[in-house]
């Protein structure tokens, strides 16, 4: 998870929504199991401040839909890293899978560093992929950072069913921008917002979503929480459904490890910690308490078995 | 995948790699380990569930529980810190979902139970008796993740025994019941051999180590839970000090043996040590299928140093 904390505020409509009507459903499960592979690096590009590599992984991408992602076993058979990192597919065509590397730490670093021949432990596609809008249905898109990777696969997919595409992208600087070239191609015209002005307009993504959001039937993003957060509750506000894809630091990537958890509303009404791997990575904006993130609230199921009692 | 193994050549014998779990007998001697493989489901693309010796279930409780808030995890060098709390279905989700899922496969369980007093880990132990598919319990009396931290019943042989006797009177006799130790405490064979009195039919060795990592950043402790229990191959001295000394001292006693396994040839050493079954805990987290690689790579290990049985080799390093 990278964070820019703290530059979105909450918006105007307070918590998200979980005290009406729901907007979404939860998204439904993947059609098909993840596999395990070793598999080659066939290109690394540097792109910005990040990394792109292309892997052949026939068995990934054949299984892939948008919004699924991938998990890497980093720094080799002996590794002190133990964890899997977990990033989304910003492709997956002619069996080739896309990903794009946001190096921070030692595990992303040694991603970063890989180079053409390498190999790498690879499981995916994991988590669930955005679920559709109607045929048509237009369609607005919100990347921050290299969230904006994991939305070329739904563009694409969106434009093949009729919908209007309408990507908003937005970073902290320039370089920090990504897949501009590859949502235009498919959008025609892609909205630009860094903070320090450096590209397109100088603010945040929700001054663009703001102004775009009364055109759309559907929201999706990709990115760090505060933006995610902000999206949401701009689009609940506006009446619009939205889908969030989130980036919840991840142990295992298939459901294991119970780490990546957030307080979601589910299909009964009732908030649970659901995982962001195998319940996510994409939830409905509005069934996400961005607001409790990081606390136990007394109605998350269980947390009376926690000792955490409404007062 | 990459093995540091030796490699299993054709024409050698294979190893016999039953074992059993008290007087329950299964074909391979690796297992899950409880916590770290939710309740099996998740390793079906990657692994034969009915082929591993069994699924060791996360522990279950009488109530569903939320588990603590995020931040949950901290990476460590060779290890990781965790503080889930025990986020679970509790017994009732397990007995409607969970099980009948296992059982309808043929999968074996191993129920891991929790609980905050003697008496709730014997009502656990009631319902499961007869329960499809569960092959024995593993009473988890040493997670770290619980609200008072400083009465982990597994670090006083006293509440420890307790525990052990009320599940074992309340269990299913055809269900062999194991202890599962701390190694947070001064001598780990004056527990083991309190539990083993109070009707223990095994022993699980070990739970994660208390730890805790603080964030530079925030100069704050990262885990939401302030401290964790820390696993992976980081500890893996300290859990094969705790079976080969309890081993010593109890030779007769079967130990479930667990702590950084990642490769066959640590699971040896485990077996060398005095453990006659394996869980591959943290391992599942880097690679879904170490449970079966770990297996394979066992046997190959037993063969290449002329074992023909998996039994022959428990305790071999203490001649």
């Amino acid at each position: 998870m990278r964070g820019r904390s703290g530059h979105f505020g909450p918006s105007p409509s307070g918590q998200s929504g979980h005290n009406g009507r729901l907007l979404t459903e939860p998204a439904p499960v993947a059609a098909r199991p993840p596999v395990q592979r070793v598999v080659e690096v066939v290109a690394a590009r540097p792109v910005g401040a990040y990394v792109e590599l292309t892997l052949a992984a026939p068995d990934v991408a054949e299984r892939a839909e948008p919004g699924q992602f991938v998990a890497f076993a980093v720094g080799g058979p002996t590794s002190a890293m133990l964890l899997r990192r977990s990033i989304a597919i910003a492709g997956a065509a002619n069996g080739a899978v896309t990903v794009v590397v946001a190096p921070h730490g030692p595990g992303s670093t040694w991603l970063a560093g890989l180079r053409p021949g390498d190999a790498v432990d690879v499981v995916g596609p994991l988590g669930r992929p955005f679920p559709l809008p109607a045929p048509g249905t237009p369609a607005l898109l919100v990347g921050g950072g290299y969230g904006a990777a994991a939305l070329v696969g739904l563009a694409a997919r969106l434009r093949e069913r009729g919908s209007r595409v309408v990507p908003v992208v937005g970073a902290a600087s320039a370089d920090r921008l990504c897949s501009v070239d590859d949502l235009g191609v498919l959008a025609g015209i892609v909205w630009i917002t860094t903070d320090d002005g450096s590209e397109g307009r100088q603010g945040l993504v929700t001054v663009a979503v703001e102004e775009q959001l009364p055109d759309a039937g559907v929201v999706y993003a990709c990115g760090p929480m505060p933006m995610l957060r902000a999206v949401a509750d701009l689009a609940t506000a506006a009446g619009v459904p939205s889908y969030v894809a989130v980036e919840e630091a991840m142990a295992c990537g298939i459901g294991v490890c119970m780490t990546c958890v957030l307080p979601v509303v589910g299909s009964d009404g009732r908030t649970r910690f659901a995982r962001s791997c195998t319940e996510g990575p994409v939830f409905g904006g509005d069934r996400v308490r961005f607001a409790d993130v990081g606390r136990l609230r007394p109605d998350v199921v269980g947390a009376d078995a926690m000792g955490v009692v409404a007062p | 995948m990459a093995t540091t193994s030796p490699i299993w050549l054709p024409g050698e014998t294979p190893v016999d790699m039953t074992t059993a779990l008290g007087k329950a007998e299964i074909p391979s001697p690796v297992l899950t380990a409880s916590g770290c493989s939710a309740f099996g489901r998740e390793l079906e693309p990657f692994v034969d569930l009915t082929a591993i010796g069994a699924v060791v279930t996360k522990s279950v409780q009488l109530r569903p529980r939320s588990g603590r808030p995020t931040p949950r995890m901290a990476e460590t060098p060779s290890g990781m810190l965790n503080s889930i709390g025990l986020q679970g279905p509790g017994i009732d989700g397990l007995l409607a979902d969970e099980l009948p899922w296992l059982a309808e496969r043929g999968v074996r369980a191993f129920v891991s139970i929790a609980g905050t007093r003697a008496r709730d880990f014997a009502e656990l132990a009631t319902r499961l008796r007869g329960a499809p598919g569960v092959l024995g319990l593993e009473v988890n009396i040493s997670c770290p993740n619980v609200e008072s931290r400083g009465e982990v019943f597994a670090c006083d042989p006293v509440a420890a025994s307790d525990v052990v006797s009320a599940v074992r009177e309340a269990a299913d006799p055809a269900q062999p019941v194991y202890a599962k130790l701390s190694p947070d405490v001064t001598d780990i064979v004056r527990v083991a051999r309190s539990v083993v009195d109070a009707g223990a039919d095994g022993l699980s060795m070990i739970n994660t180590l208390l730890g805790l990592v603080i964030d530079p950043d925030t100069m704050r402790p990262v885990l939401g839970g302030v401290t964790g229990g820390l696993s992976g191959p980081a500890i893996r001295p300290v859990a094969l000090r705790c079976v080969w000394q309890v081993h010593a001292a109890l030779p007769q006693v079967p130990i479930l043996g667990m702590g950084g396994i990642r490769r066959g040839l640590d699971a040896l050493q485990f077996v060398l040590a005095g453990a006659s079954a394996v869980s591959v805990g943290t391992a599942v987290f880097s690679d879904p299928s170490a449970v079966a690689r770990v297996h394979d790579e066992l046997a190959g290990a037993l063969a290449a140093r002329g074992f023909a049985t998996l039994c022959d080799a428990v305790g071999y390093a203490h001649r």
